[in-house]
């Protein structure tokens, strides 16, 4: 693609990027923060397709680098998010109060 | 690419924006995350896929020794050990961008416009300062390091020389187009990024990782640019501005400017300052026991509950709610306030008490808070120190001036439920520990409180 329709994709993205978490919540932070932190796990792709035309040991064992820490991140990203978001389940009464609290005093 | 390819790509793009906009809303939080996961897993199974995409194997091997090492990891984690889970996970994102950029120019470095040029600097510098930086968080959050700000007299000057030589490496490569001189510009930018984060003070560390979590974004960004691929520039693009927003927020929520955050050590010696005055305290306080604090919080009208870190840390949310529960049986009336940094992660204390079914109605934001401590008979904090730290309000020079904190001074009587004498995160002495109206009942707030539900009973 060409540079000006690259830079136009950009752009946008920004304004994107602001709007979508423009009314966040102070409890979400953190959350939000760590979900963000798995999209850029994307970086996998990138890495996959560098690792497949890789050349010689010394491309090859780049890629293999790149291939496992972007994974880690994005796997991981997302677990841990979806750990955090767990516990904002039981606000409301549940009547299971019991179990959760035996769950949650392990 | 295949356009059935770059429409997979074009999915997943859409998934994340709509992952972002769903994690800005409590309800539809984790709806948002599974949504972002789907367009993760689609664009990388479409990628494995590629027809002509070499060594498979090999790319399928390295993916599941990755997330092998991830999922135990992130299963595994304490909820208290969080935040420097997500710093570990955001720097292996951005030390991959970078090793993504470096091995495209260690391929085709000879046919290498110089716009993608710049974008493996701008990857390799910023990337590496990403990776270095997130460590350095992940120590201090992990307290294998100081969580205080480390100061050595002259670090500017050195931290800026490092970062214009850097910048320097990374021009010089673009003309040269030589991998040396690229490889050179990395390794000094990751020494940059742990001069950038050492004097970050420990309360503050989570802002830096959200901050290092928008470089990455714009890493991954840049080499999308390198690869021509528009899913990355997307995703990497929205991370960045989402990220840089976020971070404005959550220095805004703790009342600080971000350059404050980032570069707030270096102006005089507040922080020096702070620990002589720890050094020469030999001040009287007044501890008392359980049966004491009972009989004081039984007979109050108006308690306040004041969690932070030390409730996460001793797993104390079931039991503070059990005392709750009593008191309020009793007829006392009680609020938890809320700060909202309090704990390690904004929103944590949310998060610790919902687990433990506290009713929503009792929970106090700092704003709404504030007010009632005039009128509160006693406020029990529970392992916290910095939020309710006087020093913030009252003492100009102090590293955490300016930030805004509950202010339990003002209630008749402090109970400060605590483990030692030793200072909050950020490392500051709290003169309220020592003031007459404080009482402080030393011990884990897990086996304090248990003593405090059993004497509460006895009464």
């Amino acid at each position: 693609m060409n540079n000006i329709g690259l830079l136009t994709i950009f752009m946008l993205s920004v304004f994107v990027g602001f709007e979508v978490i423009s009314k966040v919540s102070t409890i979400l932070h953190t959350p939000l923060m760590s979900g963000a932190n798995a999209i850029h796990g994307i970086i996998l792709v990138g890495a996959i397709l560098i690792t497949g035309d890789a050349h010689g040991a010394v491309q090859l064992t780049l890629g293999f680098i790149a291939v496992v820490l972007a994974t880690a991140n994005m796997v991981g990203g997302f677990v841990v998010t979806d750990r955090m978001l767990e516990m904002f389940k039981g606000r409301k009464p549940t009547p299971s109060s019991d179990v959760v609290q035996n769950g949650g005093a392990k | 690419m295949s356009t059935p390819v770059l429409f997979a790509y074009w999915v997943t793009a859409l998934c994340f924006i709509l992952a972002l906009k769903g994690l800005s809303s409590p309800k539809y939080a984790r709806h948002g995350n599974m949504i972002g996961a789907f367009g993760a897993a689609l664009a990388v199974v479409v990628t494995l896929c590629l027809h002509g995409l070499g060594h498979r194997w090999f790319i399928i091997i390295a993916i599941v020794f990755g997330a092998l090492l991830a999922v135990p990891a992130a299963r595994l984690v304490k909820m208290t050990a969080i935040p420097q889970m997500v710093a570990i996970f955001n720097g292996v994102g951005g030390g991959a961008a970078a090793l993504v950029s470096i091995t495209e120019f260690v391929r085709l470095h000879d046919t290498d416009t110089n716009a993608a040029a710049s974008a493996v600097v701008f990857t390799a510098i910023v990337g590496s300062v990403s990776f270095s930086g997130s460590m350095i968080t992940f120590a201090k959050l992990q307290e294998l390091m100081t969580g205080r700000p480390i100061l050595v007299p002259g670090a500017q000057y050195v931290t800026s020389a490092i970062a214009l030589g850097a910048l320097g490496l990374g021009i010089a490569t673009v003309p040269a187009s030589s991998v040396p001189l690229l490889v050179a510009c990395g390794l000094l930018s990751l020494v940059l990024g742990v001069l950038f984060v050492l004097p970050v003070g420990g309360a503050d560390v989570p802002v830096v990782i959200s901050l290092l979590n928008a470089f990455t974004g714009l890493t991954v960004a840049a080499s999308g640019y390198v690869l021509d691929n528009t899913l990355l520039i997307v995703a990497g693009t929205l991370v960045g501005a989402s990220g840089t927003l976020l971070t404005q927020l959550m220095a805004h929520a703790m009342g600080r400017p971000i350059t404050g955050v980032l570069f707030g050590a270096f102006r005089g010696g507040s922080t020096a300052g702070s620990t002589a005055e720890v050094a020469t305290g030999d001040r009287a306080v007044r501890s008392a026991g359980a049966e004491d604090i009972a009989i004081l919080l039984a007979y109050a009208r108006k308690v306040a509950i004041v969690p932070g870190y030390g409730l996460a840390v001793a797993q104390a949310q079931h039991t503070i709610r059990e005392l709750v529960d009593l008191l309020e049986g009793r007829g006392v009336q009680v609020f938890y306030a809320i700060h909202p940094v309090a704990g390690r992660m904004p929103g944590h204390m949310n998060v610790l008490l919902a687990e433990a079914n506290v009713p929503y109605e009792q929970l106090k934001e700092m704003d709404e808070a504030n007010p009632e401590f005039t009128s509160t008979d006693v406020t029990v904090v529970v392992g916290a120190n910095d939020v309710v730290n006087p020093a913030a309000r009252d003492q100009v020079g102090s590293p955490i001036y300016g930030m805004p904190i509950l202010n339990v001074d003002e209630a008749a009587n402090v109970v400060f439920m605590k483990r030692s004498l030793r200072p909050g995160f950020a490392g500051i002495d709290n003169a309220l520990l020592y003031h007459p109206k404080t009482t402080l009942f030393f011990g884990d707030a897990k086996d304090s409180l248990s003593k405090l539900v059993a004497a509460v009973k006895a009464l």
